[in-house]
């Protein structure tokens, strides 16, 4: 059992919550994730590690309430526990010596770019950051990242808050003007697509971390397998980085996919029943 | 021994035999000549005394066979559901000549089954270590490392198991279908182990939270690793990346560790569609093809390479999934599978084989017949074929030698790797094999890591 400490609404979706994990606290590092189970019927899902402490002996995660899962650990309080959580798994990020690197984080993977960022720039580096969202008040973790960076760009779609349009249009100006050693982009595979497009005409190093279907995050189950370079691969141990030319994000997008139906079956009960108990509380 | 009649049992996850009955069982012990050479207790991987504790269950003792039993397995109602009898103590039972060998592991279930149901036939467990015992860190809590964990715990030593996932048992918990392995006795025998004074560490991944040297910088004497299969095979046939193609680790997985069987209620989600074909002729790939036809499938089918003769799963398994209905294809191998356009499985292409000349193994090598190809329209396709090394421990642990296939290369009498106090047992040294062989690697383990600790 993991208790939570602190628990923060980010916007109407999505939530931070930091957890208690002594032992996790002291190993993790950027690009790195855990794998969580909420409560005894639930699901063991991946979530990206936003941030560590080893002095408290806690780590944090950014999580969007979509399906049944990211909804039950962001209905989770502070002082609530979430009952199973594993890691830290996956390759850590490389983030010394690269030099010139633009990081990219789309909505949700805002808060996954931000320890990549942060480390990056801890370790020297020119970081410059692009944070995309759909609209103004979606926008996540822009505090946290001017924090250690001065080089931030904001796309929203509707334009209500910085620059109109997609992070692509910022990293197309960015790099017209000057190429950096490494990009690096986090968010919705079609938003990973595009920046791998735009990055590979101009030959630019660009890596992406892919968050697939998987259950156990050792390699045991071989559910999130991707295709890199025409090769299978499995994000849990493989990656979960991957370099963005190599990646087939068509399967990736494809493969995403294969439990949407049993999902909003799953998210229909789950809403009826969160109904119930709504109700029931409003009587008393 | 009675069973659900198959019709019933594939529309539910109950288990299939019903065991004996009091009196059932003491008419087949009645069976045994408790000959002097007592050659099945030869053939059990960890030396049972067989006839001692069958004469105890004809004389109505079961107290004392479920205590003979215990005496050197710790896993004995899972043993008796899971082991290849038939080809261990079964095998060489005096009677086999006559074709009717005792059904040892019917038995072995049953006094199991009696001790579970009178828990309190031990008495309390007075093991605790001392505290300067040394210490010593059992990596995965699956058939090898429960066993060793065990052992040890009896000599004396403050042992701690290290598993990966949220529940203890390994692959008897994964991988085992509640239909051929009830969970609530998994988990009876597996916290019967942790009473005996044995620490659980769950959600602990050790190449990854912690390393082997960081473990011994803790002051752990000794190591066991004993983390079982690793990555599974796939196929490398175009169309493997579709939805609706699965590892059996995966469908497994999702069954029997995250209940989708129960899904709604349990959040993990399973798809399995009408038609669903499984590749492999192993008991992953029966225990496969059965859950599929328990989820709902209307036609499953098992594809194998080979012919029934060389299939590598317990007879018992490829009778019941036989009787159940599940079509065997055979000299069959799939070398495509076509989708649709919503990236779904459609269907797999198939080539049929003859069988060529012996392989290494012994077992005789299919060869493609050219132009045989012929297509099956399928929803779901699982992969039961094996599995490779899991690199997460492994590439963490410097100087421990792995061998050819990338497993690590132990001492199959003593369990030494190329570290001294490294020891190591279980389908990560063997690849895939048996939970009782993985147990009796946990035992010579036991042993010799008692006998390191004690230089």
């Amino acid at each position: 059992m993991h208790k939570i400490v602190r628990k923060e609404q980010l916007n109407k979706e999505i939530c931070l919550v930091e957890f208690e994990a002594q032992d996790l606290a002291s190993v993790c590092a950027p690009g790195q994730f855990v794998v969580l189970r909420i409560d005894e019927q639930g699901e063991r899902f991946p979530l990206t590690l936003y941030d560590w402490d080893t002095k408290k002996g806690t780590a944090t995660v950014v999580c969007q309430a979509v399906g049944v899962s990211t909804k039950k650990l962001c209905a989770l309080n502070k002082g609530d526990a979430i009952l199973d959580v594993a890691g830290p798994l996956g390759h850590a990020t490389n983030t010394k010596n690269i030099g010139k690197v633009i990081c990219i984080g789309g909505g949700v993977g805002t808060a996954e770019a931000y320890p990549i960022a942060k480390g990056m720039g801890k370790n020297g580096n020119d970081v410059t950051v692009i944070i995309g969202a759909r609209s103004k008040d979606i926008v996540i973790c822009e505090k946290e990242i001017r924090e250690f960076c001065n080089k931030v760009y904001i796309t929203t779609d509707d334009g209500t808050y910085g620059q109109k349009g997609f992070v692509t249009d910022v990293l197309k100006g960015l790099l017209e003007k000057d190429a950096p050693d490494l990009v690096f982009a986090i968010g919705p595979a079609i938003m990973m697509k595009k920046v791998a497009e735009m990055t590979k005409e101009k030959n630019i190093k660009t890596l992406v971390s892919l968050n697939s279907i998987m259950i156990d995050g050792t390699g045991m189950c071989g559910g999130c397998r991707v295709i890199s370079g025409g090769k299978v691969k499995f994000a849990c141990v493989d990656g979960p980085e991957f370099d963005a030319h190599q990646v087939d994000f068509d399967d990736l997008v494809q493969r995403g996919k294969r439990y949407n139906k049993k999902e909003k079956e799953a998210l229909k009960r789950y809403n009826k029943t969160c109904r119930i108990g709504l109700d029931e509380g409003n009587t008393k | 021994m009675r069973e659900q009649n198959p019709k019933e049992r594939i529309k539910n996850f109950k288990e299939v035999p019903y065991g004996y009955t009091k009196e059932e069982a003491i008419a087949e012990a009645a069976r045994c000549l408790q000959c002097k050479t007592s050659p099945c207790v030869k053939g059990c991987p960890v030396e049972i005394n067989i006839p001692k504790f069958i004469l105890a269950i004809k004389e109505e003792r079961f107290k004392d066979a479920i205590k003979i039993i215990k005496e050197t397995n710790n896993l004995p109602a899972v043993c008796g559901r899971v082991c290849p009898q038939e080809d261990q103590c079964e095998k060489v039972c005096v009677l086999a000549k006559a074709g009717k060998p005792i059904n040892i592991g019917s038995l072995e279930r049953f006094a199991a089954d009696w001790g579970m149901k009178n828990k309190n036939f031990e008495g309390k467990k007075n093991i605790s270590a001392n505290n300067n015992a040394a210490r010593v860190a059992v990596i995965g809590s699956g058939p090898a490392g429960l066993t060793c964990a065990s052992d040890l715990a009896r000599k004396g030593c403050k042992v701690t198991i290290f598993e990966a996932l949220h529940k203890p048992g390994g692959v008897l918990t994964y991988g085992i279908p509640e239909f051929r392995l009830p969970k609530d006795i998994v988990l009876d025998e597996v916290l019967s182990i942790a009473e005996s004074g044995v620490e659980m560490k769950y959600n602990y991944i050790i190449g990854k939270i912690k390393t082997i040297e960081g473990l011994r910088k803790e002051g752990y004497k000794a190591f066991f690793i004993a983390s079982g299969a690793g990555l599974p095979h796939f196929m490398n046939i175009p169309g493997e990346n579709l939805n609706g193609v699965y590892s059996a680790n995966e469908f497994l997985t999702r069954v029997n560790l995250m209940k989708a069987y129960k899904f709604p209620e349990y959040d993990t989600p399973i798809n399995v569609g009408k038609k669903v074909a499984v590749v492999g002729a192993g008991n992953v790939a029966m225990d496969s093809a059965r859950s599929a036809l328990r989820l709902g499938a209307e036609k499953v089918y098992v594809v194998y390479r080979r012919t029934e003769q060389e299939m590598p799963a317990r007879i018992d398994e490829i009778h019941h999934t036989q009787e159940e209905g599940i079509e065997f294809h055979l000299l069959t191998s799939p070398i495509k599978i076509i989708g649709n356009s919503d990236g779904d499985v459609k269907k797999i292409v198939c080539l049929k084989n003859k069988l060529g000349k012996p392989d290494p193994s012994g077992r005789r090598r299919p060869v493609r017949i050219d132009g045989s190809e012929f297509e099956m329209e399928m929803d779901t396709v699982i992969i039961a074929i094996g599995n490779g090394p899991n690199p997460v421990l492994l590439e963490t642990v410097d100087g421990l030698k792995l061998n050819r296939r990338g497993n690590i290369e132990a001492d199959e009498k003593t369990c030494k790797t190329s570290l001294k106090d490294v020891f190591a047992g279980g389908d990560i040294v063997t690849g895939a094999a048996t939970v009782i062989a993985a147990m009796g690697a946990g035992k010579n383990a036991a042993r010799s890591i008692d006998n390191f600790l004690q230089r």
